[in-house]
């Protein structure tokens, strides 16, 4: 049993990286109509940006898990206004290419520096150690990550169902010409919201730089899977992606107990179940 | 997904013409290449990778559906072609045969659960089937996972013509492609290429006029998928070997890379942009993971700029813009 609780917590941790770059998908998807395929390179440049941090300024993980995020997020709001800005209009398979050679660029940088091993990012000592449950013995950085990214997920789907900016958000995403007529900035918005996205990707990076090693292909891989999830999921909405996140994030790892060899690919078995029965993704509406 | 084309209408018979034109001028001018100091592996290889844009090219340039998970019918029909080769011994015709049909089976399968959504979503699902793909070659036994399957014997096709010999085996390549390009040329200009073509450009019309819209896709799916497995298979007879890199989905992006680079819809492009990109690869490879960057920025610089692709901008260029390379 103990092994099963040890895969369960596995497949937490993973759910709630899947559920923070399936979200920052989401966002982005709403405001850009654009299917972000540069996301995993960004995740990769928040758990590189945590490494740097350390290695050159002597900043720990508690600034970096503020900072990466910050820095990241900007450098997507750069990438917004030079490029992504210009594909409005056009097909939205224009900004999947485009993002995607984004990525390779990124990637491509990265492994010229850095080779495609691990470097190796050490848990700050505040969460060292463990605790016995009774049941199973808990690291307290695993718990950290999953009980700090629900956090975040339920933050910022506050901040876009409840708040008001979350409204303007929500308006503009439905009527663009409506919202600019009522005096908002929606291009500046739509900036904004690709940095969000891109900022969540990024903290996600730094969550996992001291689980995983920090490696340049550390997203390629993953936005794969994520990729799956949110067509599993539908992305209909903020909180389909998070519970969807989290839910296949389990189901992984209790696959990979019960039947290992099945783990890498049972997502995908499940998209495909998913897809003959509801196309539109389980929370999905229809496109 | 709406390229940037121009060709809704029929063909008009200058148009024809001058596909005609072309395709002589290639074929002659590929004939040729054994008498010259070209190296034909080069040349075989990039055939190969053309043929396969080409297959690619008939589902989004004429079908508007973009697959990201082309990669999955190449390596299957690689991997299963080099098995049948190497351990059961078929002659070559027939494991050309056997790995076409594997990709077209699985295109059947992936097909039909992919064209249940459009656009992007149909990009994310094919892009996931071919890792799903991608990971039950990993750990299947006959693909020898990380090793591949190495040493494939190239035989004798039809019991006459001696694969290994460099200069026959460039012929059977050759061959091979102008064939694969005369069935897209063939098969878009055909009632069946029409109708597709009016799903690109307005499905829903297409749907009130009558048309079954998700069996032509399912069509299309289906013969590209096949094509792209024949590409697969003689990729086999050339490099002798098939490994995970050919099911990798880094792999389905440089097909779409190679499509996009050549021109999107247009029959010609393909072949440019395989040829281009092969051949970047060949002659950059001291650069290592530089080449990757690069493809990155043509990447990113063929969506912001250069939308029609090599072929596209060049017809465009032209007097009358509307006729296509």
């Amino acid at each position: 049993m103990h092994a099963l609780y040890a895969q369960l917590l596995v497949g937490l941790i993973n759910g709630s990286f899947y559920a923070l770059l399936s979200l920052g998908l989401a966002i982005i998807f709403g405001m850009l109509n654009i299917i972000n395929f540069a996301h995993g390179a960004l995740y990769m440049m928040g758990a590189f940006c945590a490494y740097f941090l350390l290695s050159l300024c002597g900043f720990g993980y508690w600034w970096a898990l503020l900072i990466a995020p910050i820095a990241v997020g900007i450098f997507g709001m750069f990438l917004e206004r030079t490029m992504l800005k210009w594909l409005a209009g056009l097909d939205h398979l224009y900004g999947l290419l485009l993002t995607f050679g984004i990525a390779l660029m990124v990637q491509g940088i990265f492994q010229n520096y850095f080779g495609s091993s691990g470097l190796p990012y050490a848990i700050p000592d505040e969460l060292k150690g463990g605790m016995n449950l009774g049941f199973m013995f808990l690291p307290i950085y695993r718990g950290w990550v999953v009980v700090f990214s629900l956090l975040v997920c339920l933050a910022t789907w506050f901040l876009i169902e409840k708040t008001r900016l979350g409204a303007y958000l929500r308006a503009a995403t439905e009527n663009p010409a409506l919202v600019r007529a009522f005096g908002i900035n929606v291009p500046r918005m739509i900036t904004l919201t690709y940095g969000l996205g891109v900022g969540l990707a990024a903290l996600a990076g730094v969550l996992s730089a001291p689980i995983n090693q920090v490696r340049p292909l550390m997203g390629a891989d993953l936005i794969i899977v994520v990729f799956a999830v949110v067509v599993i999921g539908g992305m209909g909405s903020i909180m389909g992606s998070i519970i969807t996140g989290f839910a296949l994030g389990v189901i992984e790892g209790v696959t990979k107990y019960f039947y290992p060899e099945a783990s890498n690919t049972v997502v995908f078995v499940l998209m495909v179940l998913v897809l003959l029965v509801k196309p539109t993704g389980l929370t999905g509406r229809a496109t | 997904m709406t390229v940037t084309t121009d060709d809704a209408l029929p063909m008009k018979p200058r148009a024809i013409h001058d596909q005609t034109v072309i395709f002589v001028v290639m074929a002659v001018s590929l004939s040729c290449v054994p008498f010259t100091d070209i190296y034909p592996i080069f040349v075989m290889q990039a055939l190969c990778f053309a043929l396969l844009a080409c297959a690619f090219n008939l589902l989004i340039g004429f079908g508007g559906l973009l697959s990201f998970g082309h990669a999955m019918f190449l390596g299957t029909a690689g991997y299963v072609s080099a098995h049948v080769l190497k351990v059961w011994g078929l002659s070559p015709e027939l494991g050309v045969l056997v790995g076409v049909t594997a990709s077209a089976a699985l295109a059947i399968v992936t097909g039909a659960v992919a064209i249940r959504r459009q656009g992007i979503y149909f990009a994310m699902i094919t892009l996931a089937l071919s890792q799903l793909v991608y990971f039950l070659y990993l750990q299947a036994p006959f693909t020898h996972g990380e090793d591949g399957i190495q040493g494939v014997p190239q035989g004798r096709l039809f019991g006459m013509f001696d694969l290994s010999d460099p200069t026959i085996l460039y012929y059977f390549v050759l061959v091979s492609f102008l064939s694969g390009y005369l069935f897209v040329f063939r098969t878009i200009n055909s009632p069946f290429g029409e109708v597709l073509k009016s799903i690109r450009e307005n499905e829903p019309r297409a749907i009130s006029l009558g048309y079954k819209t998700d069996r032509y896709k399912l069509l299309a799916f289906i013969l590209s998928g096949a094509l792209a497995g024949f590409a697969g298979s003689l990729k086999v007879f050339v490099a002798q070997n098939v490994s995970l890199t050919d099911v990798h989905w880094s792999m389905s992006g440089e097909i779409v890379l190679m499509t996009l680079v050549g021109g999107l819809g247009t029959i010609f492009g393909p072949v440019i942009g395989a040829f281009v990109i092969v051949a970047m690869q060949q002659y950059l490879a001291g650069f290592g993971q530089w080449v990757t960057v690069i493809q990155g920025v043509i990447f990113v610089a063929c969506v912001l700029m250069f939308r029609r692709g090599i072929a596209g901008e060049i017809a465009n260029a032209f007097v009358g813009a509307r006729r296509k390379i």
